[in-house]
């Protein structure tokens, strides 16, 4: 077996592994036991309904979520060829959040529970057309870096905006709380919704995998190449927008994963930017699960938001990696 | 066979390349002049890399008309100070010069090994084939992207300043490997600052000076004192050694 595979198959295994925990967590405590009888089916109508209608979707979404928000991360630093870069560094997350506030501040998201996430997408492509317009004139991935700087701010200001003239305390509150992330009550109404998206998403970013490659010799050396970065801007845009985006839709915004995950997973690949995407979008995804496990372990009244849980863990693996800075990446 | 047809680029309104005309057809070829004469960019232009007026032909088709990974096929292409921006090991690094020749997403067949292998080989980095790229000196670092290029074994070999960093030995390594890849059939321009080097391998030397092609022929006929004096500002000593011709600037005047 070659060693590429073999890191795809622990990291699949252990994706899989931290979602079947997860399946066992919970506010109802079920026992293993119910759990895996309710899964095959067997299981009893109260156990089935929690396994089934409540923590397989949850569990669901916190595996597709995390794949694409790692393996947006790895093909965004290898495109950017900044070890810093992120989802969020395109500014699309901070614009598919601010979407998702339009649609609870003005009660849109009342109306349908679908309307929330579309308008977080909308927000998503919505982002992307200033940053192709300030980024149109320029190969260079610094406009596009600051493009993405100066979009996130605009979003995060209108997100505050929004706070700040709220109607009353409890609309802030759902603001929030949406906007710091979160897995909880969702159906699989929301998988349907997500799964599209990411499947298209991830897609688009596999197809890239070469011209990524080739752009570790710079833009002219991968010109030189024979590749076509025009393409594979527009390409990796449209997958952020539309993977990420469908991601934010149904979670709100989760930081850190597809900063910290590339990193984590790196020094176990041969380091070309195409053999780090498939274990990137495992790696995701075995995290957000975890961190979704984590957040209904822990003995609080409320539930930690999974944004913050995986920020948590994300600034000391960041804050490692930047001491270790010394060694290029 | 490259022919160029009165080529100019302009560069941010500048001219930077002006009304370049010749047919390269095999062995080294020398494009020497001084610093911000031109040289470089008359190598990207060739390579397809920025937009020029006038026709550049390869095998009678033009590089703007070309599909990129067709283009990448015919040239390969080794520019200066090349960056690398992830620590590939150098067998990885050197498997990128084969990317225009695979199948989406096939991976690297019998044929691209054995490129890659034989590149390798000749730029004496076999031994070195798993280090990582950020560990090797400078020396070796342009050794192992000379050899990305030629596993690309293009027809075309532009080679944009490949002697910089390297001591005497590896220079003459370098110079020879050039004219190994000229013998193989392919046609090779170097873009040189040593005259020596210069006149002692290459076939023929293309003298560019404030973007024009001044002198083009063979190195004794191009390197005459006046044209050192007028197009370097130095004094030149001409002559031989052991058989070779040898050039020493002497002062800047």
């Amino acid at each position: 077996m070659t060693k590429s595979l073999r890191i795809d198959l622990v990291l699949t295994l252990l994706a899989l592994a931290c979602a079947l925990l997860s399946l066992g967590l919970g506010p109802a405590h079920l026992g293993w036991g119910r759990v895996l009888a309710a899964l095959a089916g067997r299981g009893d109508p109260i156990a089935e309904t929690i396994v089934w209608q409540l923590r397989l979707p949850r569990a669901l979404l916190a595996l597709l979520i995390g794949a694409m928000l790692g393996g947006a991360g790895a093909a965004l630093q290898g495109y950017l060829r900044n070890p810093l870069a992120d989802p969020g560094v395109l500014g699309t997350s901070s614009t598919a959040a601010l979407g998702g506030v339009v649609a609870l501040y003005y009660g849109f998201a009342a109306i349908n529970p679908l309307m929330l996430p579309l308008f977080a997408i909308i927000g998503a492509f919505a982002g992307l057309i200033p940053l192709l317009l300030l980024a149109a004139r320029s190969e260079g991935p610094l406009a596009l870096i600051l493009a993405g700087v100066a979009i996130a701010t605009a979003a995060g200001a209108g997100i505050s905006l929004a706070l700040n003239f709220a109607p009353n305390p409890f609309a802030a509150v759902e603001i929030m709380t949406w906007w710091m992330g979160s897995l909880a009550d969702r159906s699989f109404l929301h998988v349907w919704l997500a799964l599209p998206c990411i499947a298209i998403g991830l897609g688009l970013i596999l197809l890239e995998g070469r011209a990524l490659d080739a752009l570790t010799l710079g833009e002219e050396g991968a010109t030189a190449l024979g590749a076509d970065l025009r393409r594979t801007r527009l390409m990796l845009l449209a997958a952020t927008a539309i993977g990420v985006g469908g991601a934010v839709a149904v979670s709100g915004a989760i930081g850190f994963v597809g900063l910290v995950v590339p990193h984590l997973v790196r020094p176990f690949t041969d380091r070309r930017p195409s053999s780090l995407l498939i274990p990137s979008a495992l790696g995701g995804a075995a995290l957000l699960a975890a961190a979704d496990a984590l957040v209904r372990s822990v003995p609080t009244l409320e539930e930690p938001r999974l944004g913050v849980v995986t920020a948590l863990i994300g600034v000391p693996v960041f804050l490692h990696q930047l001491m270790r800075a010394r060694r290029q990446w | 066979m490259v022919r160029l047809e009165s080529v100019s680029v302009t560069l941010g309104g500048r001219r930077v390349v002006e009304g370049v005309g010749a047919d390269l057809d095999g062995g080294v070829i020398g494009l020497i002049g001084p610093n911000g004469a031109g040289k470089s960019t008359l190598v990207r232009a060739i390579a397809g890399l920025v937009q020029t007026e006038g026709g550049i032909l390869i095998d009678g088709v033009s590089v703007a008309s070309m599909q990129p990974r067709d283009r990448a096929r015919r040239i390969a292409y080794l520019p200066q100070g090349q960056i690398v921006h992830w620590p590939l090991t150098v067998e990885r690094l050197v498997a990128l010069g084969r990317l225009p020749h695979l199948a989406p997403f096939a991976r690297p067949g019998e044929v691209d090994m054995r490129a890659i292998g034989h590149a390798l080989e000749r730029t004496e980095l076999l031994s070195l084939r798993n280090r990582p790229i950020d560990e090797l000196s400078g020396g070796e670092r342009a050794r192992v992207l000379l050899a990305r290029a030629l596993a690309a074994e293009a027809p075309l070999l532009l080679a944009d300043e490949p002697l910089a960093a390297l001591d005497p030995a590896h220079q003459i390594d370098v110079m020879a490997l050039l004219r190994a890849e000229a013998a193989r059939g392919a046609t090779v321009i170097a873009v040189l600052h040593d005259l020596t080097l210069a006149a002692r391998w290459c076939d023929r030397l293309l003298l560019i000076d404030q973007g024009r092609l001044l002198a083009d022929g063979r190195p004794a006929e191009v390197l005459t004192a006046d044209r050192i004096g007028s197009v370097y500002h130095v004094s030149a000593f001409i002559g031989e050694a052991g058989g070779e011709p040898l050039i020493v600037p002497l002062s800047h005047h």
